[in-house]
């Protein structure tokens, strides 16, 4: 064991000890996040939501992963062969690989990258190109109008998200994730200025994952299911869990910028980390079961003529007083 | 001007949306796990017709084979009304009283028309079969296992 750690060096092996951890913690969120939205759900619609497998239907993820695993995998005629096997791989990976930047505790954490924000914002914006391939490579036209919607949504509302989390960068001067939780020990950002901030990335991060009030690639009244109409099985199984898992990233790096992080009285970091975090994680589901779609032009609009000069505004001020 | 109202308008109408999920959030299910929960059902729920119990005699049915409730059904659902006159008493006593639920539509007219008030209406409402014979009720064996148990 220990010639194997010379080999490879002491860093590598804790980056594939911390890429085990993440993966393992990757799945199982997001078996437990689609339990908690379907008892959200249930309970704002005043029905009980899974009950049968398991206390609280708690194993009913997993019995529905081995269904998903179970089913014959199906690929339609007439499909762009590679493109269409390829999307569901590639929405995972990135983001798998944005939770190696992240903090979750002062010493648990991948990696400590000093342009950590940059790998997630990068990362995260590599799965509207995913979502791009599946729509073009099912040959299908809910699947296509479903994916070109997601690519005008998410460069739209990548921009707000940038703008809203720059003004942080420019309080802390670092583009760590780890610099920015301890430059909070003296108030979350929240707090400090940057309510509005938060707002911002908040609404973005909502429309960057598709989630409601912003989820036109997936309408399910107009587009049947968007870019995944084409994809049964363990893709569609892929396709999910990549979703649920951004839902996770985008809060988590709320809770990373805003909230303070794994900062907190008593308690353990890490745990604080996942109360803030799910919290946020909570407040998404709870705005699905809330809120209606907006149309197409009303997203473009919010986007173009509120976030984006909301968000300007935020970081010329932000700037000015740091300056004074 | 207008824009900033908006908003504004719009923000406090979504807050207020979410209000009303935090309220349905905490408030009781109103689910019923049905095999295992049943609710009460209203007394004026129209199952099959059932026969009532005599007051003075309440093994006896009030039954009098008349035939009123026979002639007046709309769906010739009740196929068979028979009894026989016992020895010391003043009516007959109904014997044999069979009725096809597969026709019936709850009408009530048998109900309304028994002029002894003997008939009422049952609270079943998971009767289930794969043959439809098992739904002409011989409501006098129902009525006798009824008063046994």
């Amino acid at each position: 064991m220990n010639d194997i750690i010379q080999i490879i060096g002491q860093e590598t092996v804790k980056v594939i000890i911390g890429l085990i951890g993440v993966l393992i913690l990757v799945v199982v969120n997001a078996l437990m996040l689609t339990w908690l939205e379907r008892k959200v759900s249930a309970h704002i619609q005043r029905r009980i939501g899974p009950k049968e497998v398991g206390p609280y239907g708690l194993l009913q993820p997993i019995v529905d992963g081995i269904k998903l695993l179970g089913k014959e995998i199906l690929t339609p005629a007439n499909v762009d062969r590679p493109l269409y096997y390829l999307a569901p791989v590639l929405i995972f990976i990135p983001v798998l690989v944005s939770f190696v930047v992240i903090p979750f505790d002062t010493c648990l954490q991948v990696k400590d990258i000093n342009v950590g924000i940059l790998v997630i914002l990068a990362f995260s914006s590599l799965s509207v190109l995913s979502i791009l391939l599946a729509g073009w490579g099912s040959n299908n036209k809910y699947s296509l109008i479903g994916s070109l919607r997601s690519v005008a949504q998410n460069i739209a509302y990548e921009i707000p998200l940038l703008l809203s989390i720059l003004p942080v960068i420019f309080m802390t001067n670092s583009l760590s994730l780890k610099d920015i939780v301890e430059v909070q020990r003296e108030g979350w950002f929240i707090w400090k200025w940057q309510f509005f901030a938060f707002l911002i990335y908040f609404i973005a991060g909502l429309a960057e994952t598709n989630r409601t009030p912003f989820d036109l690639p997936e309408a399910e009244s107009e587009l049947v299911a968007g870019y995944i109409t084409e994809y049964s099985g363990m893709r569609f199984a892929l396709f999910f869990l990549a979703e649920y898992t951004s839902i996770m990233i985008i809060s988590a790096v709320a809770t990373v910028f805003f909230l303070g992080g794994y900062l907190g009285p008593i308690l353990p970091g890490f745990v604080w980390f996942f109360i803030k975090t799910y919290f946020l994680v909570f407040v998404i589901m709870w705005f699905r079961w809330t809120f209606p779609r907006v149309r197409f032009d009303q997203l473009l609009n919010f986007s173009w003529k509120i976030l984006i000069p909301a968000a300007f505004i935020n970081l010329l001020v932000t700037g000015g007083l740091l300056k004074l | 001007m207008t824009f900033i109202l908006e908003i504004i308008n719009g923000a406090i109408s979504l807050i207020s949306g979410m209000c009303v999920t935090t309220k349905a959030f905490f408030s009781p299910v109103v689910t019923v796990q049905y095999p295992r929960q049943t609710v009460k059902i209203s007394p004026r729920f129209r199952g099959h017709t059932k026969l009532v119990a005599d007051e003075e005699r309440p093994e006896k049915t009030k039954c009098i084979v008349c035939g009123m409730c026979e002639r007046n059904c709309p769906s010739k659902s009740i196929i068979k009304v028979e009894g026989e006159k016992l020895e010391g008493e003043k009516k007959k006593t109904a014997t044999v009283y069979i009725l096809n639920f597969t026709t019936c539509s709850q009408c009530g007219l048998c109900v309304e028309t028994c002029p002894t008030d003997a008939l009422a209406f049952s609270a079943d409402y998971n009767a289930v079969s794969f043959m439809k014979e098992d739904f002409h009720y011989d409501l006098i064996k129902e009525f006798q296992k009824r008063i046994k148990a």
